[in-house]
């Protein structure tokens, strides 16, 4: 089967989970073709590496300006569909401008989603899609039933990404993006850049996630700081997030990001299933919560019945004494 | 200026949930509530019409079954009226069948909304596509993922929550923002707004009257099918300790056991 890969990058370099999608996608083909589409300023300079995990044409739409890429990326792939080129799958990696494109592309041809994706696989020439549910409790497998292609959005961390062996240059496809009038309206005046130390959420081996239990907005500071010194990634539980102590972007489950570090620090959070759903995969998982009953126990490694105003604040000590 | 908010209306997500056996749907009996996600979205629509001084919000849903508790709960807030779209062929829906349901639910506001606000996945189902479908289909704009929003001129200004901090995005109106949770509190309903929301007009629509067909919502527009529903890989607990002082130590030795120290 065919399958285009939605390529996102930033400044000429394809985000992580393109790279998995790429080599989902490889493993998926079986002889059929992988593309990539890819937009942005900086694009052309991510091509190699789109070619390096088995894109074989990679479509470029350069440049898009002050546009949110959504309305006119998505015109440009179904103009591409319409015309006769269409892939039987396309993969969408779950970003917010990617998800966008994949709205927009789904309304244009009139063609459903499937979202929040985890595992793929081929069955009698079907693509079957799997879904965690109920807090990764179970798992859904699903397929599209009519005409294709098929617009898969997947989460991070589902595939490996791995190079293809012997992969050669891609043919580079210069893609111009239709004018859509309305639709492309929103136009971007700034961008703001909030100061990040350390890697990515749902790149970092280390996540260490805050919940309800911390107790205050401020007692935040510990997840940071302990983040910190682990070199990882400070998350958070829904709960804190609907109550407006950290941004959105830092929420990990279900409606949040999917995270698999090498270890998993949960202080102060329950273990909703819809939290529960997004660091399950993590290799190893410590849990404080002061409740000996809280779900969370039932999947960590360690589990310490504790407050957390008391354990982090040491635990930050101690670790700091360490690394002086 | 006048807002629509759309709004789903959910299990309580406090009791256990399950799948309809035969239909792999999610088992909606019982008491439906509003979904919290769309609460931010019912907030953020009432402070900008007081600040413009004037207009009203305007509540879209859809349910299979004439359910209106959850919208009862909206209209507590302030909403001034709602149009739910009930209709069993409604079962099964996927994202782009409700958007189109709720395409067409708001081509039928007289005045036409100059807003529609909605969150950015619904609780229960959490596809995220919907608001952008919605967009598509109306031929408006969109800005996803509104981390805080602003009215004025003609038209909306947005932070939109990004990878690395936020974009400020300005769209012409009418357009459809999305709400990330957490950016408003929403208000707590007075014993006032229960008892004035009782008398709110709700405008009842089916899929019929909304002229749209059969084929193009509910399962048969879904054009998806579950395959199977399975148990996923089990992960079990491990050592507990409870914490007299010491548990720190505990965990050290564990982030150095795994090599993370």
């Amino acid at each position: 089967m065919d399958i285009l890969v939605l390529a996102e990058q930033s400044d000429g370099s394809p985000l992580g989970i393109v790279l998995e999608l790429l080599t989902a996608a490889r493993s998926l083909a079986g002889g059929g073709a992988v593309e990539a589409f890819t937009w942005g300023a900086g694009a052309s300079g991510a091509v190699g590496v789109l070619g390096e995990y088995g894109a074989t044409r990679v479509y470029n739409a350069g440049d898009i300006g002050d546009s949110l890429p959504g309305p006119r990326v998505a015109a440009a792939i179904a103009q591409q569909i319409t015309a006769g080129g269409a892939p039987d799958a396309i993969f969408v990696p779950t970003t917010y401008d990617a998800r966008d494109v994949a709205g927009r592309l789904s309304a244009r041809l009139d063609r459903p989603v499937l979202t929040n994706i985890v595992g793929l696989a081929t069955e009698g020439g079907d693509l079957i899609s799997e879904h965690a549910i109920f807090g990764g409790s179970q798992v859904l497998r699903a397929r599209f039933t009519g005409d294709g292609p098929g617009i898969y959005v997947i989460r991070a961390k589902s595939f490996a990404a791995e190079p293809a062996e012997g992969a050669g240059a891609p043919e580079v496809v210069a893609v111009e993006l239709p004018e859509t009038g309305p639709t492309d309206a929103a136009k971007v005046g700034g961008r703001h850049v909030e100061e990040q130390s350390g890697p990515k959420l749902d790149e970092a081996t280390v996540v260490v996630s805050g919940g309800r239990g911390l107790g205050s907005a401020e007692n935040y500071g510990w997840i940071v700081e302990l983040a910190d010194l682990l070199h990882g990634a400070a998350g958070a539980s829904r709960a804190i997030v609907d109550s407006g102590w950290v941004p959105y972007s830092h929420q990990v489950g279900q409606t949040g990001k999917t995270v698999k570090p090498t270890v998993y620090i949960a202080a102060g959070i329950s273990g909703a299933t819809q939290h529960m759903v997004g660091m399950k995969a993590a290799k190893n998982i410590i849990a404080i919560n002061k409740d000996a009953d809280a779900p969370i126990f039932s999947i960590a490694d360690l589990g310490v019945v504790g407050d957390v105003s008391k354990v982090l604040p040491k635990l930050i000590e101690s670790i700091k004494g360490r690394q002086a | 200026m006048n807002v629509a908010v759309c709004v789903k209306q959910i299990p309580d997500p406090a009791e256990p949930s399950a799948l309809d056996a035969s239909t792999h749907t999610l088992v909606r009996e019982g008491k439906l509530v509003l979904d919290d996600s769309d609460s931010y979205g019912v907030e953020m629509a009432l402070q900008l019409v007081e600040t413009s001084g004037g207009g009203d919000v305007i509540l879209i849903s859809m349910a299979p079954n004439n359910e209106t508790s959850g919208l009862r709960t909206a209209l507590a807030m302030g909403a001034a009226s709602a149009v739910l779209v009930s209709d069993p062929l409604l079962k099964g829906s996927d994202a782009l069948g409700t958007a189109k349901v709720l395409a067409a639910a708001i081509r039928t506001l007289e005045p036409a909304p100059e807003l529609v606000l909605t969150a950015t996945e619904s609780t229960d189902g959490y596809t995220g596509t919907t608001p952008v479908q919605l967009a598509e289909l109306l031929g408006w704009p969109s800005v996803t993922f509104a981390k805080h929003v602003e009215v004025g001129d003609g038209s909306v200004k947005v932070q939109r929550q990004t990878e690395a901090g936020y974009d400020e995005v300005t769209s012409p109106l009418p357009a459809v923002v999305s709400v990330t949770a957490g950016v408003v509190e929403p208000r707590y309903p007075s014993f006032k707004g229960i008892m004035a929301a009782r008398s709110k007009p709700v405008s009842e629509h089916t899929v019929s009257s909304l002229g749209l067909t059969q084929d193009e919502v509910g399962f048969s527009g879904a054009r998806q099918a579950v395959v199977s529903v399975q148990a996923a890989e089990a992960r079990s607990g491990g050592e507990i300790v409870i914490d007299e002082g010491e548990a720190h130590e505990r965990i050290v030795a564990f982030l150095e056991q795994i090599k993370v120290l």
